[in-house]
């Protein structure tokens, strides 16, 4: 049996404090699940004049191995399935179309959001009136050239009025990481309903479980009020 | 001739240099998830967001299984040392001198806690993002600004850490200690003053 030798020649009781600084830092810590975003925001103007943080607070999130390629000459957005008229349209032809802008916040699920964002576009409903809907069309599916990325929204939902094709993000072109040339912008829901690098919109007879809905997030993704958020 | 006396044991440094691995692993494969530039250049989403996860699985377990395989008493007599502040510790830390101290100085000593705590956090956040994901449940506003601020913390506290170990003069002999084991006699002697050290082997 070995005898544990007195480390230090005795001095009075040397106080706990390591623990107490554990405990304390795990307990403050883990109650900012409640508390973080809100102090978060107040603070974040200050952190975003550092070079380092994400701009703006934006973050990229993609579900495949590389970002998608915008081709000027050969990408085109197709809008088909039961519709009348199926259209068409090359980059210049879309930038063509009455253009829309609107200041939003856009929000994450994962906490996140970015205020004030500048975006303009082509106003959805617009576009799908064009196409003329057939009576039993009760949805749209977007198809992202990002694969197998796809979202969907009701036909009532996508008549919100701005709910936009946005194809100008703080009046610069949309850039590649945020979905270029065009991405869904639909500020009422979280932002992975938005879908980036959109290449393809379906009439479709019903709302479909999209990316991640399938993976257990709400199909119809109301900002705080959705997703197990309340407010 | 220089003398060497031993600072810290097989099993200490290993622990120290899996934490690094570990940290440095997920600090890595983090930044690439967290900043948009770099998770322009790298892409792989899916692969990067794997490797973050099972860094941070694989680094707690390591951690786990050296302080199991490894000399348990000497490390619960570490913790005891990094718990305990002495009068002196508290002199130091308010820059009051002369502040002799033992093996760990009281910067030291704070360093471990808030560390050691940073790993709690780091794995309950990181723990709740991955089961967000999948179920609503786990999901909580504020658990990405949890998981962000213990980045900046963490890394803050590195950063100092490394300073003083790599670039300081009066305190880089330190990574002697943590690389082969020991550290000069005349080194301790100045600045842990308080430290009798095991008799050299």
């Amino acid at each position: 049996m070995s005898v544990d030798a007195p480390a230090e020649p005795p001095q009075p009781q040397p106080r706990r404090y390591g623990r107490g600084v554990f405990l304390a830092t795990v307990l403050g810590g883990a109650s900012s699940l409640f508390w973080g975003k809100s102090v978060w925001g107040h603070i974040s103007s200050v952190t975003n004049a550092i070079p380092l943080v994400p701009h703006g607070g934006w973050r990229i999130y993609t579900v495949s191995g590389s970002m998608p390629t915008f081709d000027r000459a050969t990408w085109r957005l197709e809008i088909g399935g039961l519709v009348d008229k199926p259209l068409s349209f090359s980059y210049a032809e879309l930038r063509a179309l009455p253009r829309t802008t609107q200041i939003s916040t856009f929000h994450c699920v994962t906490g996140w959001t970015v205020p004030d964002v500048h975006w303009a576009g082509v106003r959805l409903s617009d576009i799908i009136a064009q196409a003329q809907p057939q009576f039993d069309a009760h949805a749209l599916q977007f198809v992202s050239a990002e694969r197998p990325y796809v979202d969907s929204l009701t036909l009532q939902q996508a008549s919100l009025h701005d709910v936009m094709l946005a194809y100008e993000m703080n009046h610069k072109p949309l850039a590649r990481e945020h979905g270029a040339p065009v991405r869904l912008v639909i500020p009422e829901m979280y932002g992975y309903k938005n879908v980036k690098w959109l290449e393809r919109i379906n009439l479709v007879p019903q709302a479909e479980d999209g990316y991640w809905e399938l993976l257990g997030y709400d199909r119809d993704a109301w900002v705080g009020r959705s997703n197990g958020y309340t407010s | 001739m220089t003398r060497y006396v031993r600072r810290f044991s097989r099993t200490e440094r290993t622990l120290h240099w899996v934490n690094a691995l570990g940290f440095l692993t997920l600090l890595g494969s983090g930044l690439i998830l967290y900043l948009p530039r770099l998770s322009i250049l790298v892409g792989r989403r899916p692969v990067v967001k794997d490797i973050h996860f099972w860094s941070g699985i694989g680094w707690v377990s390591a951690l786990a299984l050296v302080a199991l395989l490894g000399d348990r008493r000497g490390l619960l007599r570490m913790a005891r040392e990094l718990d305990g502040f002495e009068r002196d510790d508290i002199r130091w830390l308010k820059r009051i001198r002369p502040a002799p101290q033992g093996r760990f100085n009281a910067g030291q000593k704070l360093n471990a806690a808030l560390n050691a705590a940073f790993l709690v956090l780091f794995l309950l956040s990181g723990l709740l993002l991955f089961f967000g994901e999948r179920d609503t449940r786990f999901r909580f506003a504020s658990t990405v600004v949890l998981h962000d601020g213990l980045t900046f913390a963490a890394t803050a506290l590195l950063v100092g850490h490394l300073y003083l170990s790599l670039i300081h003069p009066a305190t880089r002999h330190a990574l002697r200690g943590m690389t082969v084991g020991t550290v000069s006699e005349d080194w301790a002697r100045a600045h842990h003053g308080r430290w009798t050290p095991p008799p050299a082997e």
